[in-house]
């Protein structure tokens, strides 16, 4: 019962928050600029804690994020504008198309450990950009253009809503326990009667797909898709903010997201100082909090309960 | 009738046969001790037993069906769980989580549900929530049931390893040297309570320790390793009184 609750009251949050912004954005308080930004940091959210599923939870170590991102990115815009279908087939058409090249993928690149891991998905996500590359049908080089801007503040709050909810309940499942059991400890895991092939290959395909959606709002802002928005650089942008924000914490990558966001923004007129700064920030971060700033924890009522003095410690225990 | 059956296992490791020859074969209901000095390929026979290797000759049947070429969590949705030798707990997870994530294979509702959280969801999170939490009452770590488990003294985290391998409902329970480490008022605590769960979750059991005068006192019947093959096997008495064994194994102990 007290679960529905606190359901309904996050539900009733993210709505107020919604009506908030969109209300500034309406009144133009909120300008072109912040717009983007707010739009940025959504994306950004979706691309983390669907990397965070894979890296954070599962503990396999994935750096190829961008190319499913751009898999989303040019199958959206294809449907759209080659296609004339509708947005929402787009969004769903990216997230299935970057879905099932996960799965794919996945299947004997999961058998993999560690290293090696990570050097196939490094490997994999360019393998993917660069055939993108060479396909005239979406561009080649220059790019796909004349792609419709139908990515808005409500669609992108949504997808970013949605992608919160549903990584969080599945890791609060048995199914998400399995991953998270593959992390701790695969042979235990095993032991315990968890097929941990099919888990990991499921946490890299549900989080492929995300980055799928991410990449159809994104191309959909932007008006274009280009082949040198997913390069290595930005799975390691993403990367970033999922360590930062703590391997295994989604508030955590919320709140990089957010973070990065905006120290990316003020670095704008200055890129190549971007990821001088990005570096330092995580040279810094192993010497002093190499868990990330959340480690593995939530920000939860729990603690804002204790926060304001715990006199409703005794309310939460359910969980 | 045979719960588990080993025909002529063998495993090798590049030129070293770490088990060569093991057959064993454990009845319903039986209390079963696997001894040998260091080196002798014990656990190497469980993780044969287990999948995590592979023999490289021989035949395994489990309830009267081969095991051979299955994965080891294919084995335990069969029936056989396990401890390890060297505590292989989910370590930065709560107690409660690591006996909640054995129940995986019994769980019916799906991923939909759990992303919806509708359906069986609730009420079978309830269900393995009350079910670990009574398996932790039983092996005594229910007031630790937040703590994580690395932060557990010793004694603990090998109790938590068994409560854990009780939680996927095996018919087979395999404990590789659960009292190692623990001092002698604790161990034979546990041996009683493995005795005692032995009866209460209607268990076959097949017990490795390095401790002879334990092993004897709680099983009923012993299986002596040595360089990888069985040399005797009996009644504790029997194993008491035979040449090789003493010979082998016991040294001076036992005079
Ligand atoms: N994965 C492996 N690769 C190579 N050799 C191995 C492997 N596992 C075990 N061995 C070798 O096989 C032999 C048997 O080892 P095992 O661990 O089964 O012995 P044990 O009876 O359990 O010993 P202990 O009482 O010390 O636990 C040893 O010589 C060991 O070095
Ligand atoms: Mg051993």
């Amino acid at each position: 019962m007290g679960n529905n609750k606190k359901e309904l009251l996050a539900f009733v949050a993210c709505i107020a928050f919604y009506a908030v912004v969109q209300g500034l954005l309406m009144l133009d308080v909120i300008g072109p600029f912040w717009e983007l930004n707010l739009i940025l940091i959504c994306i950004n959210v979706i691309l983390a804690v669907s990397l965070n599923l894979i890296n954070g939870f599962t503990g396999q170590f994935s750096i190829g994020h961008a190319g499913f991102m751009a898999v989303g990115a040019y199958l959206g815009a294809v449907l759209t504008v080659k296609l004339q279908l509708p947005f929402i087939v787009a969004i769903l058409g990216g997230a299935a198309a970057a879905g099932f090249l996960g799965f794919i993928i996945g299947l004997p690149t999961l058998r993999l450990d560690g290293d090696y891991l990570a050097i196939a998905t490094l490997g994999l996500g360019e393998i993917i950009r660069i055939t993108i590359l060479n396909i005239p049908y979406v561009g080649g080089a220059s790019g796909f253009m004349g792609i419709p801007r139908y990515s808005n503040f409500t669609w992108v709050f949504i997808a970013t809503v949605f992608t919160v909810f549903f990584i969080r309940n599945f890791i609060n499942s048995t199914h998400g326990r399995a991953c998270i059991s593959i992390r701790e400890n695969q042979i235990a895991a095993e032991a315990m009667g968890i097929d941990t092939t099919k888990y990991k290959v499921m946490a890299f395909t549900i989080g492929a797909a995300f980055a799928g959606i991410a990449g159809t709002l994104f191309s959909h802002y932007f008006y274009i898709a280009h082949p040198a928005s997913f390069t290595f650089m930005k799975s390691f942008d993403i990367l970033t903010i999922v360590v930062l924000g703590g391997l295994g914490s989604i508030s955590g990558s919320i709140t990089a997201a957010i973070l990065l966001t905006f120290v990316s923004a003020a670095l704008a007129s200055y890129p190549e100082w971007r990821m001088i700064i990005y570096s330092l920030m995580l040279i810094v971060l192993m010497l002093y909090r190499p868990q990330g700033l959340f480690g593995n924890k939530e920000i939860s009522l729990k603690i804002f309960g204790r926060l304001m003095g715990g006199n409703k410690r005794g309310n939460t225990q359910g969980n | 009738m045979a719960i588990l059956k080993a025909t002529k296992l063998s495993k090798v490791f590049g030129g070293l046969k770490a088990v060569s020859d093991f057959s064993i074969e454990l009845g319903k209901g039986e209390l079963i001790g696997l001894i040998g000095p260091n080196g002798a390929g014990k656990t190497t026979a469980f993780n044969l037993l287990t999948g995590v290797y592979q023999p490289t000759s021989g035949e395994i049947d489990f309830d009267g069906k081969s095991t051979i070429g299955l994965k080891p969590f294919q084995i335990t949705q069969k029936g056989v769980a396990r401890t390890f030798q060297n505590i292989r707990l989910f370590s930065e997870l709560s107690v409660l989580d690591n006996v909640k994530i054995a129940y995986h294979f019994h769980v019916k509702y799906g991923i939909l549900e759990s992303v919806l959280r509708m359906g069986r969801y609730h009420q079978e999170e309830k269900e393995i929530e009350e079910r670990a939490i009574k398996l932790l009452e039983i092996f005594k770590l229910s007031d630790k049931k937040d703590e994580i488990a690395k932060n557990l003294p010793y004694g603990e985290q090998r109790r938590l390893e068994i409560a854990r391998a009780l939680a996927a409902q095996p018919k087979l329970l395999l404990l590789d040297e659960p009292a190692a480490g623990m001092n002698p008022q604790e161990t034979q605590q546990l041996m009683q309570m493995i005795k005692w769960i032995k009866k209460e979750f209607d268990l076959t059991i097949l017990l490795i320790e390095h401790d002879m005068q334990l092993v004897m006192n709680v099983c009923e019947r012993i299986y002596v390793l040595e360089y990888g093959s069985i040399i005797a096997q009996g009644t504790p008495e029997e194993i008491k009184n035979n040449p090789r064994v003493i010979e082998a194994y016991l040294g001076e102990e036992v005079e």
